[in-house]
Parts: structure tokens; C-alpha cells; sequence
């Protein structure tokens, strides 16, 4: 592996390149190269710079809001917030996931699929497909979703389209397509009109159409760049996620199943809600982001990924037909027991979101989710003082743990969001390009989205609040062995290059 | 022939004994108002019902209908005043609607949308406020608290309790909850009161019911609060 690049043993007098922000991915973060003279790479780290604090301030507040609250971490995928904490929260009034209504399982599986979709489709084609569909170092003026809609304009309003269906799920299950209301302590606050039913059956099936059109043009995308996609940013590593109890593909509620990178399973159907007993998280100095390990493998070799590469090599089928025909031939692909290729993250990607559409669709379907009366939807037990939820948000296993007091006050939390799982995974990327294709070459800024590229695959969401699509400015520093700088690029916030004069 | 008063142009009858305020309701004329409600004592401490009564200012819930006034209430002027009011009473407490379980049935953020208000404008207090959260089934955050004595009166004069009071000065007034240990558990508060369902805003609640009414249903997601306030309390002053 590259965990030698993690802290280059003679810093100084290196040259530094700081690549601040990265952009198209969500949330703020920068990669810092240390090179030696002769360009060759010491050092690669991805550094998370912000801090939110959450799970300081939500102490003291009353548990019903949490749902509500803390889904405002993020703009993109709020609702895994909200129905993390709505299943902690259940178990708050005593209600485990067995106990809640069906009808409101169902409702919550659907608003899930639509978040998930929407998710996965904001990912790969408003931020990934520039650089998948150009190459990772096109213009730069083309590495934006505008120049996508303008090349390939069929796949760029797909994405746009498939993305607004799925945020139409959600406005019909919880009110607003962005920090709606809908999951509630022990339920739901509503189930869906016949009417709102059928706006959405409406588009469902070119939605489905659609979608398995993208996972064949990511198959094509990936097998027509071989061995390079299979190579690429490309490290092994364990893979952890939910899982039904039958080994099939699970986003909302299920047991823990870690898979090593032989593809055998080392932990499996493990209640979440012990989690403490299996994981816990290192700090480092240089990261606001904690690294989490499996305590039975140690911090050397515990580091696990999450999310769609980790979900679709663990599970062992997927129950919707197309997903699972895409599943079959995307694990033929690895010739082994598992994929492994980095890149392969957005095949994965694409099949669940495939199986999103399939699941909505089956939902909409089925008669429990309409006019059910508000008295079915909740389900009511004893109080307890401590409550887990854990889901498959888009980027991975997200857990919320809280405890509260006997007067229904929020007195701790514990938030491990499904980046901080990949935060490990996604600086060996880092590592790997940095080493296999920069090290000794001119940094140049197309160069540069290389280590971009690597860190969008993970789909990373950095802050779980902020965004950034395209012309994020950045700049670019080339430091000498003196410290003297030598070369500066600057990408204005319009987009412009700029090499300033040193 | 009854007695009028004109209220922007539009001739208003009133009875004698009412206020500026009665008179525009029973007429269909919005006043915007926090503190005020038809059932209990005019306060007149928000200020928001300010009018202008033959050239002076004057709060509409406390001052007196009387023959031939000529009053201005839906002016630019006026308005921009009640804007500033409003967000005065963002600033002064912690009203952070996007998680607040009030949201979109809340008539102070009701009362902003309607005065078109898109900030706050004034800096922020940031005040330390506390959650009293002892009671099993009421409790108050302190944080949203904007002093309107609503929930005061509904204590005293429906209720006959005095479970609230208000204490404090200027900058130091506060809501005091009239118990040996200052908690709401040890009132003889009941969830039944009219005290509990009166407060205007997400202070007072009753506990494990947020955001139970889903978006949509909600009394603001539909209608602005000038038409639900005349719609409620005008039909108060009929019966």
C-alpha cells in the first residue's frame, strides 16, 4: 500500500503543492503534496479543514427535534440524517425497527430510495461525468455539467431529470424536496394521497428506462479504458455495510457485514447498536476527520470503505431483477471475489441507484402506502434513555447515537458519517495517484484533478452542509527546495486560469 | 345611527367600549398584532398594532375607538416600522425556524413572512436562554420567548392559576414560572390549560407532538396570517 506517503520522513525543505479546495465534491477539503527536487512525491495527505459541531449543539435540545435538526447537516442528503435519527429516536419511545408500523417502514424505505437515487444522480452526472466523459485532464472549461449538457445533452437532462424525480419522492413523502418533516418518533406524520401516488407512477418507468441506461454507459465508460479504470486510484481494503438477513443488498435497516479484500466474511448480521464494541476512531493531528478502525483487525489493518462499492461486493444478490442482472455481470468484471478497481465506485453507484428506481416503483405500488390513517402510522412503547440508528446513506453506513435524560433532553451524541468510514480509503487513493501518476512530472492543473478525480469517486461529502460544482477558485503553489516560490496558477472564481507573475 | 371611525379611507362602525382593534377585526380589517388576542385584557406591549390615529401613534389593541378618528394602519411607513419590530424580537431571542418544531404554525415567523422580512437586519443577541423541560408533559424554551404576556393572562384570567410572571427590566425581562424552585414541574400547570396552547410562538409546547402536523397542513403553509387572524378572531367577536 502507500501509508509510507502518509508523513514524509524529512519535511523540510520539500516543496509543498496544496490543492485548496477540491472541488466538485461536497463540503470543503484540500490535498497537500510534499515533492522532493526531483518532483518525486514524499508526501500525500487529504486534510478536512472544517468543523461543524453538531454534536455539541444539539445537546440540551429535545430529542423529537433531532430528525429535524441535524438532517440540516447536509443539503444534499438530509434525509439519511433525518432517518438515522428518526430510527434512534424510535428506539428513544421504545419502539425497535420490528415495531414500527409497516405501512411507515414503508414510507421511510421509499423516501430512502428517492434520496438515494437523487443522490447518486446529482454524484455521477452533475459532478463526475465531466471528468468521466472528457477525461480526467480535460479542459478545464469542460469540467462542469453545463459543458455535458451542451456535448452529450441526452445524458446531461437523464441526470438532470432522474435527480428531480428523486427529489419529487421526497417532497411527497415528507413535504419539502430539502429538509422536510416526515419521520417521527416511532413513525411517520403522513402516508402518501392517492393523487401524489400517481404524480410520481407517472415517470417511474422512464426513470427505471433511464437509469439502466447509465449503468450501461458507465460499463462502457469503464470497460473502454481498461486496465487503466481497473488501476486507477485502485486499493484494497475491507468493505462494511448493512445487509438483509439473507445476504441481499440493504439501504435501510439490517446487520453489519464486513467483508476482507479475499472477499471472505469476517463479521456478519452484527447488531449495530453494539458498534462501540467492534469500532473505534483515531485521531490525527493533520485532519479534523477521525479515521475509524475494526477493533478486532487493530488500527493497522481495521480501516474499512463504505458505500456503493462496499455495498454491492458485500451483499450476495439484489432484489430487484434489473439491479441484479447488473450486479452479475459488474462482479464477473473483478475476475476475483471482489472489485476492487476504485473507479468501479461509480458502476456501483449507478446499479443502486438502478435498484432505487426498481424499489420506488414497487412501492408506489403497493396499497399500504396511500391514505393510511395518521393513528397507524406510530407506534408507541416504554422510554429509554439511549437509541442507535444506522442506515446505507449514498455514501455509506451512517450511524447516530444518542442519550437523553428523564426529561427528554438530548445529553449526548455521537455522530460517525459515512465519509469519516472512507476516510482512510480515500487518502490511499490519494497516496496511489500521487505516486503512480504525478510523482517526477511538472504539476500541472490538469494533473492536479487527477487526485480530484480519486477523492469524487468516494463521493465524499465533506462537510455534509456545503457544495461545490465547477469553478471553485482554487490556487496553486510550486515552492522550491529554498522555499521560494516558483510557480503559481490561480482559477478564479469565474473560471479563468491565471499564472501569476513570481 | 351607529358611530365610525375610517380606518385607511374605509368607513369602520364601533360600539362604545371598543378598541381601535375590536372595531377593525369585526370588519374585516387586519391590524397586524402579536400580544393581543380577543379574549383576554389588551396589553398593548408588542407594539405591533401601532396605527395612526389623527396623526399620532397609538397601539390599536389598548386605545379607544372614538367618533370621527381617522386612522392609518396598512401604510409603507407603518409597516416598515412593524418590519423593524419583528425583527427586533428575532434578534433579542434565538428563533431558529428551519428546526423549530413551530415552524409554519408559528405567528411570529407568520407576522416576518407577511411584513415581507428576509433578515434580521439588527445584530444578533445571542442570549443565553434555558429549556425547562421538568414538567412530563409542558415545557418551555426560553429561547423563543418574545414577553407578550399571553400566556400570562390566559394563566391568570382563564386558568386561575398565575403559573407565569413576568420579571425584569428593559434588557433583563424575563418570564418567571411562579414556583418554589422556579420549574415548571412544581406549577399545578395541566397540558389542558389555556396557557399551554396560547403562546404565539414555539416557547411554550407540549411535549413528544413536533412536527406531528405534516408540511402542508400546517395553518401558514396556505394562507398568510392576516387572513387565518381575521378569519379566527373575527369569528370570536360573533360569538
Amino acid at each position: 500500500m502507500y501509508e509510507h506517503l502518509e508523513t514524509a520522513k524529512n519535511p523540510d525543505n520539500l516543496k509543498r503543492v496544496i490543492v485548496d479546495p477540491v472541488s466538485r465534491v461536497e463540503g470543503h477539503g484540500k490535498v497537500s503534496l510534499l515533492l522532493d527536487a526531483d518532483n518525486k512525491i514524499q508526501q500525500a495527505r487529504l486534510h478536512i479543514v472544517e468543523f461543524r459541531g453538531f454534536e455539541r449543539f444539539i445537546q440540551g435540545r429535545p430529542y423529537w427535534e433531532l430528525p429535524v435538526m441535524v438532517q440540516r447537516l447536509c443539503g444534499i442528503c438530509p434525509v439519511s440524517h433525518h432517518l438515522a435519527a428518526a430510527k434512534a429516536i424510535d428506539q428513544l419511545v421504545g419502539v425497535d425497527p420490528e415495531n414500527l408500523p409497516m405501512a411507515a417502514q414503508k414510507l421511510r424505505y421509499l423516501l430512502h430510495f428517492g434520496q438515494v437515487l437523487q443522490s447518486h444522480a446529482l454524484h455521477f452526472f452533475h459532478l463526475s461525468s465531466p471528468d468521466l466523459l472528457f477525461g480526467f485532464e480535460s479542459d478545464i472549461n469542460k469540467r462542469h455539467i453545463v459543458a455535458v449538457l451542451n456535448e452529450f445533452p441526452e445524458i446531461g437532462v437523464q441526470g438532470v431529470k432522474i435527480r428531480k424525480f428523486g427529489q419529487e419522492v421526497i417532497r411527497m413523502v415528507s413535504g419539502k424536496r430539502v429538509h422536510g418533516t416526515g419521520a417521527i418518533a416511532g413513525g411517520m406524520n403522513k402516508s402518501l394521497s392517492k393523487a401524489e401516488r400517481d404524480y410520481l407512477l407517472a415517470d417511474v418507468d422512464q426513470i427505471i428506462e433511464w437509469s439502466n441506461a447509465s449503468v450501461a454507459l458507465i460499463k462502457k465508460v469503464h470497460c473502454s479504458n481498461l486496465p487503466y479504470y481497473d488501476q486507477f486510484g485502485t486499493i484494497r481494503s475491507n468493505f462494511m455495510g448493512l445487509i438483509k438477513p439473507n445476504g441481499g443488498l440493504e439501504l435501510y435497516h439490517g446487520g453489519l457485514r464486513v467483508k476482507n479484500p479475499k472477499g471472505e466474511i469476517i463479521l456478519d448480521q452484527l447488531d449495530y447498536c453494539e458498534y462501540n464494541d467492534y469500532i473505534h476512531e483515531e485521531v490525527r493531528s493533520w485532519s479534523y476527520m477521525k479515521f475509524p478502525y475494526l477493533l478486532s483487525l487493530g488500527k493497522e489493518n481495521g480501516w474499512y470503505r463504505v458505500g456503493p462499492l462496499a455495498r454491492v461486493n458485500n451483499c450476495d444478490s439484489i432484489d430487484s431483477p434489473l439491479a441484479e442482472a447488473a450486479r452479475v455481470e459488474f462482479m464477473a468484471h473483478g475476475g476475483e471475489a471482489l472489485v476492487h478497481s476504485m473507479l468501479a465506485y461509480h458502476w456501483a453507484r449507478l446499479i443502486e441507484m438502478l435498484h432505487c428506481a426498481e424499489k420506488i416503483k414497487e412501492l408506489l405500488n403497493d396499497s399500504a402506502i396511500t391514505d393510511t390513517k395518521p393513528e397507524d402510522l406510530v407506534a408507541k412503547g416504554e422510554k429509554r434513555f439511549e437509541g442507535i440508528g444506522v442506515i446505507e446513506a449514498p455514501r455509506g453506513t451512517l450511524l447516530h447515537h444518542y442519550q437523553v435524560d428523564e426529561n427528554d433532553i438530548v445529553t449526548k451524541a455521537n455522530l460517525i458519517v459515512s465519509t469519516t468510514n472512507n476516510n482512510m480509503g480515500m487518502n490511499e487513493s490519494v497516496r496511489q495517484v500521487a505516486a503512480e501518476y504525478l510523482s517526477g512530472r511538472e504539476l500541472t492543473e490538469p494533473l492536479l484533478n487527477n487526485l480530484e478525480v480519486a477523492i469524487r469517486a468516494y463521493d465524499p461529502c465533506l462537510s455534509c452542509a456545503t457544495h461545490a460544482v465547477g469553478k471553485m477558485p482554487l490556487e496553486l503553489e510550486l515552492i522550491d527546495a529554498e522555499g521560494v516560490v516558483i510557480d503559481k496558477l490561480l482559477k478564479h472564481s469565474d473560471g479563468e486560469i491565471e499564472r501569476a507573475h513570481v | 345611527m351607529s358611530k365610525t371611525i375610517t380606518i385607511d379611507g374605509q368607513v369602520v362602525p364601533f360600539e362604545d367600549g371598543q378598541t381601535i382593534m375590536d372595531a377593525a377585526t369585526a370588519a374585516g380589517v387586519y391590524i397586524p398584532h402579536l400580544c393581543h388576542h380577543p379574549e383576554y385584557t389588551p396589553h398593548g406591549s408588542c407594539k405591533l398594532c401601532t396605527v395612526k390615529v389623527n396623526g399620532r401613534n397609538c397601539s390599536a389593541c389598548t386605545f379607544p375607538a372614538l367618533e370621527g378618528q381617522e386612522v392609518l394602519n396598512d401604510t409603507p411607513d407603518l409597516n416598515a416600522d412593524r418590519q423593524k419590530i419583528t425583527q427586533m424580537l428575532f434578534v433579542e431571542g434565538n428563533h431558529f425556524c428551519p428546526s423549530c418544531e413551530k415552524t409554519g404554525n408559528c405567528q411570529l415567523q407568520g407576522l416576518a413572512y407577511h411584513l415581507n422580512m428576509l433578515d434580521n437586519h439588527f445584530p444578533h443577541f445571542y442570549a443565553t436562554r434555558q429549556v425547562d423541560a421538568s414538567h412530563p408533559e409542558v415545557m418551555i424554551d426560553h429561547n423563543r420567548c418574545i414577553f407578550c404576556t399571553l400566556c400570562v393572562r390566559a394563566s391568570h384570567e382563564t386558568d386561575g392559576k398565575d403559573v407565569f410572571g413576568i420579571s425584569g427590566r428593559g434588557l433583563n425581562k424575563h418570564l418567571i414560572i411562579n414556583s418554589p424552585s422556579g420549574e415548571l414541574k412544581d406549577t399545578d400547570i395541566s397540558i389542558d390549560d389555556a396557557a399551554v396552547h396560547i403562546c404565539p410562538t414555539g416557547a411554550i409546547l407540549i411535549k413528544r407532538t413536533g412536527y406531528q402536523i405534516p408540511i402542508g397542513q400546517r395553518i401558514y403553509d396556505h394562507q398568510q396570517i392576516d387572513q387565518v387572524s381575521l378569519a379566527r378572531e373575527h369569528h370570536q367577536d360573533e360569538q
